[in-house]
C-alpha cells in the first residue's frame, strides 16, 4: 500500500506538471485516467487532496501562507466524503457477495430442470424456459417410464426470484420421489398438492399442468391445477382449441381433487403448454391476446418443435421490447406426420 | 403505481374499495389492509374490485392468504365487482370455486 501510494504520488506530480506547463486537452485526459486508477486502488478522496498538497508544496515552495492553510481546510472537508466513499466501497463488496450467492443459486436451480428432452419415437418435442431475472419461478419436468410413456409437467410458482426458486426445489424433490411407473395425472397432482399445502406460506401457491403421453396408442391424459390453459392444434382441421383442465391451484386445500382429461392425438396434431408469462406479455398497447400467440405458432408451425418455440419466444420478446416482465416457458409436443 | 384503498365499516361488514393494479409492488399494501380484518371473528370482509384493472399472481396470493386467514378466524371473505380480465384469473386458477365471488358491478352490498 505504501508503495502504491508513493507511486501514485510520483505519477500525480508528473501529470500535474505536464498540465500546468501545457494546459491542454491531453493533460485533462491524463487527469481522467488518473482518477480511474485512484478508484481502482481504492484511494480515498482526502488522500487525493493530500497528493495534490504534497505536489503543490514541492512545485511552489513559496506559496502564500493562506493558500497552504486553505488546502489543509479542504482536506478536512474531504474527510466526510472519504467516509461516505468507504461505506460505498463496503456496500459494493457486499453487493458483489450477494450477487455471487445468487449466481450460485441460479446455477443450482438450472439443475432442477431436465438436462435433455427424452427421445420418443414419433414425437417431436420443443422446450424453452427463460427467467425474467436470474432465478425463475417456472418449472418443467419430463420423465419417460419403462413403457416409453412420457410424463410432463409445467408449473408456475407464484412470484419471482429467490422465494419462487426455493419453492421450486420442493416440487422437484417431491416429483423425483414418485415411482418410475406412470402416475395418473390427477393422482399425481393430488399427491403434490398435499406436499405443497403443508409446506408453503399462506399466500403462496403453485399452478401446474401435468400430462402423460402414451406413444403406443397416442393418447394424451392431463390434469390441471389452476394453470394457464394451453392449446391443442388439430392438424386435419388446421385449428387451435383451448387445452384447459379445471382444478384449483396447489397449496389451497389439502383434499383437492383433480379431473383427468384425455385427447386422442392424430398425426400432425400438437399440444402447447405454457406459463402465464407467455400470455401475460405486456406491450405498450396492453396485453397480448391469446389469439396472437396462436397466430405466432401458426406462422412457424412448419418448423421442428424446438425451432418453433424459439421463434415464438423471439417474436414475443421483441413485442415487449426485449424486456421480459415474467418468466417464460413454452413447450410443444407434436405427433409426427 | 400506488393502490388506493378506502375502508368502510358498518356493524358487521367491512368493505374495502380498491383502486389501481394489484401486483408485486402494491400487494403488501393490500395485505396490510385486508389481513387484520379477516382476523376478526365473525367479520364479513367485502372487497370491491370494480376499479381494479389488473391483478398478477402475487396479488392473487394476497386473496389466497386472506381466504386462509378468514377460515382460520371464522370470518368471511367476499369479492365483488371483478372485471372480465380479473375474473378470468380467478376462474383459471380455480379460486372462484373456493372464494365467494360476485362478478360485475354491484349496487350496494346487502
Amino acid at each position: 500500500m505504501a508503495d502504491s501510494y508513493s507511486l501514485m504520488q510520483e505519477q500525480y506530480r508528473k501529470i500535474l506538471v505536464t498540465y500546468l506547463k501545457e494546459k491542454n486537452e491531453q493533460g485533462l485526459y491524463y487527469a481522467q485516467q488518473f482518477s480511474k486508477k485512484v478508484l481502482e486502488n481504492q484511494i480515498s478522496p482526502e488522500e487525493v487532496v493530500s497528493l495534490h498538497i504534497e505536489a503543490i508544496e514541492e512545485l511552489f515552495p513559496y506559496m502564500p501562507e493562506g493558500a497552504v492553510d486553505s488546502f489543509e481546510f479542504l482536506l478536512e472537508v474531504m474527510m466526510g466524503y472519504g467516509l461516505a466513499y468507504r461505506e460505498h466501497q463496503s456496500l459494493r463488496d457486499k453487493q458483489r457477495e450477494l450477487e455471487n450467492e445468487i449466481n450460485v443459486a441460479a446455477s443450482m436451480q438450472q439443475t432442477f430442470l431436465p438436462k435433455e428432452i427424452p427421445f420418443v419415437q414419433d414425437l417431436d418435442v420443443g422446450v424453452l424456459s427463460v427467467p425474467a431475472s436470474k432465478m425463475s419461478g417456472d418449472y418443467y419436468h419430463f420423465v419417460k417410464d419403462e413403457n416409453g410413456c412420457v410424463g410432463l409437467a409445467i408449473a408456475d410458482i407464484i412470484g419471482k426470484g429467490v422465494p419462487a426458486a426455493l419453492c421450486m426445489s420442493m416440487i422437484k424433490y417431491a416429483m423425483d420421489s414418485y415411482p418410475e411407473q406412470r402416475l395418473q395425472p390427477g393422482a399425481l397432482l393430488e399427491n403434490l398438492n398435499r406436499v405443497v399445502e403443508q409446506n408453503v406460506a399462506a399466500n403462496m401457491f403453485i399452478t401446474m399442468m401435468y400430462g402423460s403421453y402414451d406413444p403406443r396408442v397416442h393418447h394424451f391424459y392431463y390434469s390441471g391445477a389452476g394453470h394457464e390453459p394451453g392449446f391443442y392444434y388439430n392438424y386435419a382441421e388446421d385449428s387451435f382449441d383451448e387445452l384447459s383442465a379445471k382444478g384449483v391451484v396447489l397449496g389451497i386445500r389439502r383434499d383437492s381433487s383433480f379431473l383427468e382429461y384425455h385427447k386422442k392425438v392424430e398425426p400432425g396434431d400438437f399440444i402447447v403448454l405454457l406459463s402465464d408469462g407467455v400470455t401475460e406479455c405486456r406491450t405498450d398497447d396492453g396485453f397480448i391476446e391469446r389469439e396472437e400467440i396462436t397466430n405466432l405458432i401458426r406462422q412457424y408451425k412448419h418448423l421442428p418443435a424446438q425451432q418453433l418455440v424459439e421463434n415464438v419466444f423471439y417474436q414475443l420478446e421483441k413485442l415487449q421490447g426485449f424486456q421480459l416482465r415474467d418468466d417464460f416457458t413454452l413447450i410443444i409436443i407434436r405427433r409426427e406426420v | 403505481m400506488n393502490l388506493d384503498i378506502k375502508t368502510e365499516h358498518s356493524k358487521e361488514e367491512a368493505i374495502l374499495y380498491i383502486e389501481g393494479e394489484v401486483d408485486a409492488y402494491t400487494a403488501p399494501q393490500l395485505k396490510e389492509a385486508i389481513e387484520p380484518l379477516t382476523e376478526k371473528d365473525g367479520q364479513l370482509v367485502t372487497v370491491d374490485l370494480t376499479n381494479v384493472s389488473y391483478i398478477d399472481s402475487t396479488g392473487l396470493g394476497i386473496f389466497v392468504g386472506a381466504l386462509k386467514s378468514s377460515e382460520a378466524n371464522n370470518s368471511k371473505l367476499r369479492l365483488v365487482g371483478l372485471n372480465q380480465r380479473v375474473m378470468r384469473l380467478f376462474s383459471i386458477t380455480g379460486l372462484d370455486e373456493v372464494i365467494d365471488i360476485e362478478e360485475g358491478k354491484k349496487e350496494g352490498t346487502q
